[in-house]
């Protein structure tokens, strides 16, 4: 599985502080997915093309779905498993209308996404700015990892 | 991870290419964006998808006959996560287009939503005339 391959390399990722401008280091990001992927360029399996972002007790998945009625959204979380669903509505033209050039796609999609680790489907919450769909999705308690101290004998 | 779409669209995002030799001003990807154009009446109307842009982030400009249109993103990065796993890459957004009509410049209607900008151009006094005259010869 991709996800997990490239898991196992998120340390590669981390970042040592935000030094200099965000987007050399997106860029940097970009390029470390690159390698990471062995191709130039991303390539989504399916629409809407997501990232994935992983911290310590939440993932961050976010998509680009513009032109989504965000009420047209369907989100739902089953254990590790995130389900996205919704549809682009097609411009119906009159009699009197044409069409110069047309390369958007609309229609009905629905994608399911492997996540790390169990979620609390309870506490997942959901935002939508500029056709940027943004879902933080936290770990479940019983899932997180437990610290355990040692007492000094 | 697996997927079932029935959205029939190319699912790359093209970057614009950068000719060589030049540079950009802005250290940022650029990427080109999808459209629809169509003719409704005395309009054209065009869409274009441009994710992660607003409305205060785009920049139309028409000359002569070239319209571009410009759409800058505006993204808040997560905190405290690293990047994972990818399918998109993050940029500004960028294309022209030689129109074939004139088109009425002070009537330009342009507006954002969702994430898609739809620019309304209302062909030019000069070619609506000509038009009419045609239909009552």
């Amino acid at each position: 599985m991709l996800w997990q391959d490239l898991n196992r390399n998120g340390n590669r990722l981390r970042r040592a502080g935000w030094p200099g401008s965000i987007w050399r280091e997106m860029d940097r990001m970009q390029r470390e997915m690159n390698r990471l992927l062995g191709q130039s360029r991303l390539v989504a399996p399916g629409f809407p093309a997501t990232n994935v972002w992983s911290g310590a007790d939440s993932v961050i998945v976010t998509a680009e779905v513009p032109g989504v009625d965000p009420e047209q959204l369907e989100i739902s979380v089953v254990n590790e498993t995130l389900a996205l669903s919704g549809e682009r509505n097609l411009v119906e033209l009159g009699e009197n209308e044409k069409y110069h050039r047309r390369e958007r796609g609309y229609g009905r999609f629905s994608r399911t996404i492997q996540l790390p680790f169990r979620v609390a489907a309870d506490q997942v919450e959901a935002s939508f700015t500029n056709g940027v769909l943004h879902i933080t999705l936290p770990r479940a308690e019983e899932d997180r990892p437990k610290k355990i101290t040692v007492k000094a004998a | 991870m697996s997927e079932h779409t029935t959205v029939e669209m190319e699912l790359e995002k093209q970057e614009v290419e950068t000719p060589e030799g030049m540079e950009r001003v802005r250290n940022r990807r650029v990427y080109i964006p999808r459209v629809d154009i169509y003719e409704s009446g005395d309009n054209v109307i065009l869409l274009a998808d441009m994710p992660g842009v607003g409305s205060d982030g785009v920049d139309i400009t028409l000359e002569k006959n070239e319209l571009t249109i410009k759409g800058y993103v505006q993204y808040n990065l997560p905190n405290d996560h690293d990047l994972a796993y990818a399918e998109y890459g993050i940029g500004d957004y960028e294309r022209s287009f030689v129109l074939s009509e004139e088109v009425d410049r002070d009537r330009i209607e342009a507006t954002m939503k969702h994430g898609v900008l739809r620019l309304v151009l209302p062909k030019a006094e000069s070619v609506r005339l000509r038009k009419i005259a045609v239909k009552s010869a």
